[in-house]
């Protein structure tokens, strides 16, 4: 029969624990165990029942989710007084909790400071209901725009660069939920799953995988050559907008072949010639596909890891190898290959092991090249603490010989000696936080030095610092939920001049941002500020308008000690017509006690305020205000931008009418008023 | 049957061409007619009864008269005792009667006072007493009769400190006892405790005869044991009583306070049950106390109605041999009383026929309740006089559209002129005149049907989406208008908004005081009313007071109805924005609205399980439409407006004959509520599709299920064929339009007399090969689907971010 799904009829009851608390908040000290149960009984099946008519209102209103109004209703159909007050809708305002073998569900409330509300700017309106048309399909056929789905969603990507022969069309894969709801015991369960085979393989036998075709639209391959262009091309600003496209756009699943194919072999020319902005480039454009979340890259990945292999590893990536800073480009492709390995590494193709071997061979030999053996250490420290821990460490003497003999012996070249010097540091900078977390606390410059040979004092000093470090971000846990999002960021911190303790440039830029060498400073320059007092602020303020910096005005304002609750606002100054969005981070509770020992009771807040582009607040307040949550650049409803050419945020303007986007450009236009297709 | 046959003379006489043409309500007034509306042969359920069920909301909707009862949930025969006894009660002593309803209700409520000096102002105190303590006294049965009616009532209104008005109650108690008597024994009646729910404990009270609980589940192993080990032609269709066995066993033990014994028989055998009974097991599994079995709706479902089964004679022999055997009395009893089984003669059916046919809350529809003749045709279109291109028209016509949807349009060729035999006669129903606007509008019509594409499997139409940005989740129901120059949208947050679609903007008309001011002789005074200052894409419509879950409008495009969890359907002028008309009669949520395809007419259906013919010039509803066991979630006209299609919650659809409320046709066979229905252009299909994904397809006529689709994977919220009926277009909560092979799915349909006869349907297996076209929307649910005249597909639905 048809038991395939066995029910899951629950006879939950509530405890009768719950009936004594509540009785006891109404007043009533005394309950009898009997009562409490009958209470118990009659409340489960109650509530039960007043949850399975709100499941008709959930329906009716074409929901997926079941929301507070809808238990409202179903009370009111019972004639009974709705909940005022819970109409959130998607909150759900318990939490849950559980330690010392109790569970605990409450209610968070947290505490807010009235003048913080009435200082901040008015949230905007929530824009109002609008109609929006497009081309679902065009005589059968889905246009490619970013108002429909992306083509191949990244699961199915997924399924068909792991488990190719049950590859099948989007939206016709599952039928197995209505069998199991449908039809008890059909046999035609396994019929479905491979049946569908677009209809142009029709006649293939079934076991074969089906030949994936890889045709372009003319619509596609302009926008490849633009993008291509862009992405190599002189003008920074284009490359930005290309990188954001591929970074962002959803469709881009058909074109992933040649954007790997342009990167290897972008990547095979540029080498040879040591042309190192055009590896920089495509390197970010590796990064950009990598970051879209609606691509799979796995199948690529065979073309994509030895272009980046080859900037981390390779002998000369530029002309002047003395003076260009090609260092960076290895760290960046370094920090690459590490985020391939982490998100396609599997059992099967054990990318992570393979690649370490190639970095280590590569160290190990003795003729290899400064720059080379930088990539290869930067390489495997990137590839996170246990590799360090059980790779570099124990070559730490050795490596620490070579520096010393090139840095101190006879000068040979003066390339040699640039390239030890960045060795040395950056054996420095990734040993010493992985040193600090294994080394118990006593840091003695002669311990160091029996252990690790010449490199030993200097790590030493390094290592104190990390410390110093980690206990100041222990002070700090929250600070990594700074996040910008903004295209091009140009990020400035001023202190206010103000008397009292200055506060250190405490500025983290997360590696999401687009500009890999903005990202290799800040990471660089993450040196170690000097702990500051506890009830700091710090106002971060980014603006994407790269021409003018006046406006980026903020002030910085530390209150008195020990005053938890802060009464100062942010003031901003001279902020164009736009207005600005604060996002309010307090780490007030959030650090657990243990972990926080230097200023116990501290409140850090931090204030992003983050612009929309100036292009757009010249023009005026826009006429569709885009959603107020922060972060501002959540991406519009109908996703990603137009391709080429318009603004990214499209969710900002208008959006345009049907027949106007690129791809369905044939098709009969007009005003939103559809015409039947000629 | 008497009132049947008055009302048909009385629409008659109403069909004089001079006056408006209405169809007025059977009778006017009074309670019997109320009953008449909906139930004179509610044919399925066995020739009548019914039980009033949730009648007007008391503390609501104070100040506007009220005088509709809710006659809902008609209930099979034998189950209630109540119109038992009502028919038993001489309707002379119907004053008496409503006094005595008073004064129970009083009682009920504690106004021992008020009580009182009823009761002495009626001099009955002796006989009330007599009354209730005497129950085989008719008077008492009537009282009590009367009594049961309106605890339930007022049951569903606790604490509502405002009487009922007197009349309802026992007005309707005899308003039945017109229709036909229900066979159920009256002695039962004395044997129920009156005290507290009478109504309840009398439809429970079949449970009293009890069994010995522990062997309850040896009953029903033994019986499973037997069935499994039957032959298999036998076995798929004894199966089917597993469940309604498992179900009233349970009832019975938990009525009977055996809450452990119920428990563990639950544990036990709940697994065996079909997966598509989960949602009714769900409700029943929460059931564990006899005190929840009162108001339980689902419960009632089971009690008042029996549950069908058909099975071959050869199977119920084998079955009936086996009881007998065993002495098996107490399942016996549950199948005799409970249980209504369709016998036929024939092959016993396989498993995979009555999966397809099972899966309502009540089991299949009787054979019989499909056999009544049901006019599918279209009605005749008036002839009008086509302007100068009429020549292209007939032109294309000769190429030969075999599928034209109003063949009949245009006035040369006799044969155009034939009268469909399967349509129903012209004036059957009285449909409004065309009004000049309207034959304007019919030509509009025929300009574009000339420049219809024409689909097909190799000709797919292209599908424009209309997204409801920033709706919050809120959007509710949407409309277009024939012409797709309108959309209107239903909001959660009470509100309905209408956009126009094409430039041009939507105007109101002037205030008063300007009108005042406008030459009335001039030539284009109907442009001068309007007023252009105003005029915007959107007006937005305030009125309700909860969310909009219907909304419909006229053909004409001067009306929008919408329809709200408020009770009311409201009717908005398209000229003004502003509401015309609250109509109050349903006092739960309304789900679903539609206007007939000739407009004047509408019907509504909601969760007091009836659907409400309205004419939009009265106030109270025409007909009522009671058979449904849930809510009614979708209402449709057929496109000759002679039928309404229901779907409801308790998994059936109903067509209803607008004519004399009659329900002619029960569909069984989806697993989940339904929420959207759709007729064929030609009127002889029925599309319908539920939660559990699939769309069926009935074949009006012969009353059968001939189609199958099953591709969704959520609730399919929206259906619509293609103007020709080529393509059925399915928009479904799975972000999903669907488009279906149509012609290909109602060729050689299998409808020789075997099939008909006996309902054994074979469905072929074949969705994918009519599945022509998938389309994912970006988590956009498809709300509602739109052929506009030129075949291109409007689809609609709110973008709800995950």
């Amino acid at each position: 029969m048809a038991e395939e799904k066995k029910l899951k009829l629950s006879n939950t009851v509530l405890p009768s624990e719950s009936m004594k608390v509540v009785a006891e908040s109404m007043g009533i000290a005394q309950i009898q165990e009997e009562t409490c149960q009958l209470l118990t009984d009659e409340v489960s099946y109650r509530i039960k029942e007043i949850a399975q008519d709100a499941l008709k209102f959930m329906h009716m209103g074409k929901r997926q989710k079941l929301t507070t109004s809808d238990i409202d209703y179903a009370l009111k159909l019972k004639n009974v007084e709705p909940l005022y007050g819970f109409h959130a809708q998607e909150f759900i305002p318990f939490r849950f909790a559980s330690g010392g073998g109790r569970e605990l569900y409450f209610y968070e409330e947290k505490e807010v400071d009235l003048s913080d509300i009435i200082n901040t700017p008015l949230p905007r309106v929530p824009l109002d209901v609008c109609l929006k048309a497009h081309w679902l399909s065009i005589e059968g056929c889905q246009p490619a725009i970013p108002e429909n789905p992306p083509p191949a969603p990244k699961e199915q990507q997924k399924a068909e660069a792991t488990e190719p022969l049950k590859s099948a069309k989007p939206g016709q894969e599952e039928d197995g939920p209505l069998k199991g709801k449908g039809q008890g015991a059909t046999p035609a369960d396994g019929k479905g799953k491979e049946k569908k085979a677009p209809p142009l393989l029709e006649g293939a036998p079934l076991r074969l995988k089906p030949r994936s075709i890889h045709e372009l639209s003319v619509e596609q391959q302009l926008y490849y050559k633009e993008i291509t262009e862009a992405c190599v091309g002189s003008c920074e600003a284009k490359r930005a907008e290309a990188l954001q496209s591929i970074a962002t756009d959803p469709g881009l699943y058909q074109m992933l072949p040649r954007f790997s194919t342009f990167i290897s072999e972008g990547v095979r020319v540029n080498v040879v010639q040591n042309n190192l902005a055009l590896l920089i480039y495509l390197m970010r454009m590796v990064k950009a596909l990598m970051d879209n979340p609606t691509l799979y890259l796995e199948k690529y990945v065979h073309e994509l890891i030895p272009a980046v292999m080859t900037c981390i590893v390779s002998r000369q990536l530029c002309l002047r190898p003395d003076v260009d800073n090609h260092w960076a480009l290895r760290d960046f492709a370094a920090r690459l290959v590490a985020q391939i390995c982490k998100h396609f590494s599997t059992t099967t193709n054990n990318i992570q092991s393979r690649i370490t071997k190639t970095f280590t061979k590569s160290w190990v030999d003795e003729k290899t090249p400064w720059t080379t053996r930088y990539g290869s250490i930067a390489g495997l420290a990137e590839l996170g603490h246990d590799v360090i821990k059980t790779l570099i460490l124990p070559r730490l003497q050795q490596e620490g010989e070579r520096i010393r003999s090139v840095l101190d012996g006879p000068v040979l070249s003066n390339i040699d000696r640039i390239g030890a010097d960045h060795v040395q540091s950056l054996l420095l900078k990734h040993c010493a936080p992985v040193l600090a977390k294994l080394r118990p606390p006593p840091d003695n410059q002669d311990a160091y030095r029996a252990e690790f040979g010449s490199l030993g004092p200097l790590l030493c000093s390094h290592v104190v610092k990390a410390r110093a470090q980690a206990a100041l971000q222990a002070q700090q846990v929250n600070r990594t939920t700074l996040t910008i999002t903004q295209p091009r960021p140009t990020l400035t911190l001023s202190q206010a001049p103000q008397p009292g303790p200055r506060t250190p440039g405490l500025l983290k830029v997360p590696g999401s941002i687009t500009l890999p060498v903005q990202t290799l400073m800040s990471a660089r320059a993450a040196a170690p500020p000097q702990p500051s007092p506890p009830p700091t602020k710090f106002i971060v303020m980014s603006s994407s308008s790269s021409a003018s910096s006046t406006q980026q005005v903020l002030s910085l304002s530390t209150s008195a000690p020990g005053s938890g609750s802060t009464t100062t606002s942010p003031v901003t100054t001279t902020v164009p017509s736009v207005q600005p969005i604060v996002k309010l981070v307090s780490t007030a509770t959030t650090a657990p006690p243990s972990t926080a020992p230097a200023g116990p009771g501290s409140v850090q807040k931090y204030i992003v305020v983050s612009l929309p582009p100036t292009g757009e607040g010249k023009g005026g307040p826009p006429s569709h205000p885009s959603p107020v949550p922060p972060p501002s650049t959540s991406p519009s409803p109908l996703g990603g931008s137009a391709l080429c050419g318009g603004k990214p945020e499209a969710g900002d303007s208008p959006p345009p009418a049907p027949g106007t986007p690129k791809a369905n450009g044939s098709q009969p236009t007009g005003s939103g008023s559809p015409q039947p297709a000629p | 049957m008497a009132a049947l046959a008055e009302e048909q003379t009385e629409v008659a006489v109403k069909l004089e061409p001079e006056g408006p043409p209405t169809l007025l309500p059977p009778q006017s007034g009074d309670g019997a007619s109320e009953g008449s509306g909906g139930t004179p042969n509610n044919g399925p359920n066995g020739g009548g009864g019914g039980t009033v069920a949730a009648s007007s909301s008391a503390g609501g909707d104070g100040g506007t008269p009220k005088p509709v009862v809710a006659v809902s949930a008609a209930a099979p025969a034998g189950a209630a005792p109540v119109p038992a006894a009502a028919a038993t009660a001489p309707g002379a002593s119907h004053d008496r009667q409503t006094l005595l309803a008073v004064l129970q209700f009083l009682r009920q409520s504690n106004l021992r006072e008020a009580e009182e000096a009823l009761r002495r102002e009626a001099r009955l105190l002796e006989e009330a007493g007599a009354g209730a303590g005497a129950p085989g006294e008719v008077d008492g049965v009537g009282a009590e009769a009367a009594s049961a009616l309106l605890s339930r009532v007022t049951a569903s209104v606790p604490g509502s400190a405002v009487p009922e008005p007197p009349g309802t109650g026992a007005s309707v108690a005899t308003g039945f006892s017109g229709s036909a008597a229900a066979p159920a024994a009256p002695g039962k009646v004395g044997s129920v405790a009156v005290e507290d729910q009478p109504d309840v404990s009398a439809v429970l009270s079949a449970y009293n005869q009890q069994g010995d609980p522990t062997m309850y589940e040896e009953y029903y192993s033994g019986l499973k044991h037997f069935i499994e080990c039957s032959l298999d032609c036998h076995r798929a269709e004894l199966s089917q009583l597993f469940y309604p066995l498992f179900v009233h066993m349970y009832l019975e033990l938990v009525y009977n306070q055996h809450e452990n014994e119920a428990k563990s028989f639950f544990e036990k055998f709940h697994g065996d049950q079909e997966c598509y009974y989960q949602d009714d097991l769900r409700v029943l599994s929460s059931l564990t106390k006899k005190e929840h079995m009162k108001g339980n709706e689902t419960m009632l479902d089971f009690r008042t109605s029996k549950f069908v089964l058909r099975i071959s004679r050869d199977s119920y022999q084998l079955l009936k041999r086996h009881l007998q055997e065993k002495q098996n009395n107490q399942i016996w009893n549950i199948v005799q009383e409970h249980l209504y089984i369709d016998i036929f003669d024939g092959m016993p059916r396989s498993k995979q026929q009555i999966d397809a046919m099972v899966g309502s809350l009540a089991g299949e529809a009787k054979r019989e309740a499909n056999k009544s003749k049901v006019f599918f045709g279209l009605l005749k279109e008036p002839e009008i006089e086509v302007p100068l291109d009429d020549e292209d028209e007939e032109g294309e016509n000769e190429e030969g559209k075999p599928k034209k949807k109003k063949p009949k349009k245009d006035s040369i060729g006799s044969k155009s002129k034939k009268q469909d035999p399967n349509a129903p006669p012209q004036n059957r129903i009285p449909l409004p005149e065309l009004k000049d606007s309207d034959k304007l509008d019919k030509i509009m019509n025929m300009k574009e049907t000339t420049k219809r594409v024409r689909l097909g499997p190799d000709c797919l139409p292209s599908i424009c989406f209309y997204t409801f940005l920033n709706a919050y989740q809120g959007l509710t129901a949407v409309d277009v208008t024939d012409d797709s120059s309108l959309i209107a949208g239903g909001f959660a947050d009470s509100t309905v908004r209408v956009w126009s679609v094409t430039p041009k903007k939507l105007r109101s008309v002037k205030q008063a005081s300007d009108l005042s001011l406008i030459d009335k002789e001039s030539d284009d005074v109907l442009e001068r009313i309007m007023d252009e200052k105003t005029a915007s894409e959107l007006k937005i419509l305030y009125g309700h007071s909860g969310p909009v879950y219907g909304a419909s409008f006229s053909p004409d495009r001067n009306y929008l109805l919408s329809s709200s969890e408020d009770g009311t359907v409201r009717l908005w002028s398209l000229q003004t924005f502003t509401c015309l008309v609250g109509y109050k009669g349903h006092n739960y949520p309304v789900w679903d609205t539609q206007f007939s395809p000739h407009g004047y007419y509408f019907v509504s259906g909601g969760h007091d399980r009836v659907a409400r013919l309205w004419a939009t010039d009265h106030y109270q509803p025409l007909r009522i439409f009671a058979g449904h066991l849930a809510d009614v979630n979708c209402t449709r006209f057929h496109p000759n407006s002679n039928y309404v299609a229901t779907g409801s919650a308790d998994r059936t659809v109903r067509l209803w004959d607008v004519l004399n409320g009659n329900c002619v046709r029960i569909f069984t066979g989806h697993k989940g509520p339904i929420h959207s229905l759709t007729f064929s252009p030609n009127g002889r299909f029925l599309a319908t599709g539920a939660t559990d994904g699939r769309v069926l397809l009935w074949d009006i006529g012969h009353g059968l299920m001939v189609g199958e689709l099953k591709g969704h994977t959520d609730t399919v919220c929206s259906l619509r064929f293609s103007r020709d009926g080529e393509i059925l277009a399915s928009g479904s909560m799975d972000n999903t339009v669907r488009l279906w092979d149509a012609i290909k799915a109602f060729e050689d349909l299998e409808t020789d007399d075997f099939t008909t006869a006996t309902g054994h349907i074979n469905l072929p297996e074949n969705s994918q090969e009519l599945l022509l076209g998938t389309y994912m929307t970006k988590s956009t649910p498809v709300v509602h689907l739109h052929f506009t005249r030129r075949n291109l597909v409007l689809a609609a639905g709110a973008y709800s971010p995950q």
